[in-house]
């Protein structure tokens, strides 16, 4: 139930798209999101689909792992397309009560639906072919500059990389805790929504408490190792772009520049 | 009441990479009044196994009965199954959530549908059982001591008035006495409710003591099944499957390979030194 969230997790294997340096992930899943929203046909989201299906292919992540982390946003998406379909004005083919179906919604929908779909595959691509501790990294890296300003960069990257790395603690904690309620008669699926938000106050109890827990023990660990952010840290493994890296930048820009033109001029 | 596994299996992971062969044909029976004890290193299936007996996962592939009916047949009442078949996990802090710890105990009967007062007579009854007295009611859960919050934990499950209780790990994290204290509870729980427990543990010294039976778990399958003594004859074996038989097991038998006609299926530190002076005795006149 609760694992086949797949949003945000990591998957362990050997590919090229995993040893790629995280930078040029970031910049890629970046770059490919702004390219979504350059194109405006379909021939653009053809390319779209094939370049992601190709990166897929290498990353040698099953699809279906891929689509299962889908089902969980499958109502978002849902509300999405309905939405579109029925509220973009234009001419109605057919009406009903307030909505009206128009050609132009429809139009809409399926790209905004397409739109979403790549979005979202793209970028849980990212975080499922790079560990979070390596996503950090190449973050606090790429940020750098904004250190000059002021911007904690390297406080910040360790937050998130802290929230990352205990996604999964929390998410094992919580089948733990389910199963022991539902051991003592918990009922998490039926009832309407008061009762099942009354049903959830037995999970979320002892998860905070647990969080709270994890967190002052961390904060305690930290402490007695003396860590006292950036200043002067360095690193056991620096990143320092490849040969491959540079492939991957080139192959990246090609990608973007052909989607735009052919999503835009044909 | 008696629980019978069939041909379990248990695949985890599926669909990834990392598939793991978790339980391979288990076939095991657990008759009513056993005082079980399942014993295995960490990773051996023993924890997964126990949550197949309640029925919180579903075997890949077997049968589970329980008095004879498939807790997997359509319309098996498993809110029922789960309180004749009590699981208490290894964390009470996975369970304490409430305000005090009589509304806590109260969870599980109320769960069953059960009236506020029959509720609460019901979870009296079954902190009276674990040694925890009304002073403690209105205390928070929370501010107890580890061994506390366990007898809580035990009470919360008891409180469904199980016909068979299992442990994981109940003893975890606590020191000696605690340790000690808890395990004299449960072999007592036996005889004064009269349940059926399967006591989950790594450790052999605490259940050797205690249990009837021992079912040794090793890579996802049952090593052994058998009396204590018989078990831990085994003492080699258990040692590459990573764990140790009790100590005096090692010293009888290091003492009969020097020479010494001593007895060596003792379980406990009384049985061995009475064996030991016993053969010392029998040496002298000999």
């Amino acid at each position: 139930m609760i694992r086949d969230i797949t949003i945000g997790q990591y998957y362990q294997t050997d590919s090229v798209i995993h040893r790629l340096d995280p930078r040029v992930k970031l910049a890629g899943t970046l770059l490919y999101i702004v390219t979504l929203f350059f194109i405006g046909n379909m021939w653009g989201y053809f390319l779209a689909t094939a370049a992601l299906a190709a990166v897929i292919k290498l990353s040698k992540v099953p699809l279906g792992f891929i689509v299962r982390g889908m089902k969980a946003i499958a109502f978002i998406l849902g509300i999405t397309v309905v939405f579109n379909m029925f509220l973009t004005p234009g001419e109605p083919i057919f009406s009903f009560w307030i909505f009206k179906l128009t050609l132009e919604g429809i139009r809409t929908a399926i790209f905004m639906g397409w739109r979403l779909i790549l979005l979202i595959i793209g970028s849980s691509l990212m975080t499922l072919t790079t560990t979070p501790t390596n996503l950090t990294d190449g973050m606090e890296k790429a940020l750098k500059a904004f250190n000059k300003i002021g911007v904690p960069v390297h406080e910040i990257a360790m937050m998130m990389s802290i929230s990352l790395r205990f996604i999964p603690i929390l998410l094992e904690e919580t089948d733990k805790i389910m199963k022991a309620q539902i051991a003592r008669g918990a009922d998490f699926e039926s009832g309407n929504i008061v009762q099942k938000a009354k049903a959830m106050v037995p999970l979320l109890v002892p998860l905070f408490i647990s969080a709270f827990r994890r967190a002052n023990d961390l904060a305690m660990a930290m402490e007695s190792r003396c860590y006292h952010g950036g200043e002067g840290r360095t690193k056991m493994k620096p990143l320092v772009y490849q040969k491959r890296d540079r492939i991957a930048y080139m192959c990246i820009f090609a990608f973007m520049a052909l989607d735009i033109f052919v999503g835009r001029i044909f | 009441m008696s629980i019978k596994l069939e041909g379990i299996n248990y695949l985890y992971g599926q669909g990834t990479e990392m598939v793991s062969h978790a339980l391979k044909n288990i076939n095991i029976e657990i008759k009513d009044g056993e005082f079980v004890g399942l014993i295995g290193h960490t990773g051996s299936g023993k924890s997964t196994l126990v949550q197949h007996l309640n029925g919180l996962i579903r075997p890949t592939e077997g049968h589970i009965y329980f008095d004879g009916q498939d807790i997997y047949a359509e319309g098996y009442d498993m809110k029922k199954h789960r309180s004749n078949v009590g699981l208490v996990f290894q964390y009470p802090e996975h369970q304490l959530f409430e305000v005090d710890v009589l509304s806590d105990v109260c969870f599980g009967p109320k769960n069953l549908g059960l009236k506020k007062a029959e509720a609460e007579e019901q979870a009296k009854k079954a902190l009276a059982l674990v040694g925890m007295d009304e002073s403690y009611y209105k205390r928070s859960p929370f501010d107890l001591s580890g061994g506390q919050k366990r007898r809580v934990a035990i009470a919360g499950v008891l409180a469904m008035k199980p016909q068979m209780l299992i442990l994981d790990e109940p003893t975890a994290g606590l020191d000696p006495q605690g340790r000690k204290e808890i395990l004299e509870l449960i072999s007592g729980l036996r005889e004064r409710a009269g349940i059926t427990i399967v006591l989950v543990s790594h450790s052999m010294e605490d259940v050797a003591e205690y249990v009837d039976r021992i079912i040794v778990m090793n890579k996802g399958s049952v090593a052994y099944d058998a009396a204590p003594k018989e078990v831990f004859a085994h003492y080699e074996e258990l040692e590459e499957m990573g764990l140790a038989a009790p100590q005096v097991s090692y010293i009888v038998h290091k003492l009969r390979a020097k020479g010494l006609p001593v007895e060596t299926d003792a379980i406990t530190i009384e049985e061995a030194a009475r064996d030991i002076l016993a053969a010392l005795a029998s040496k002298k006149k000999g």
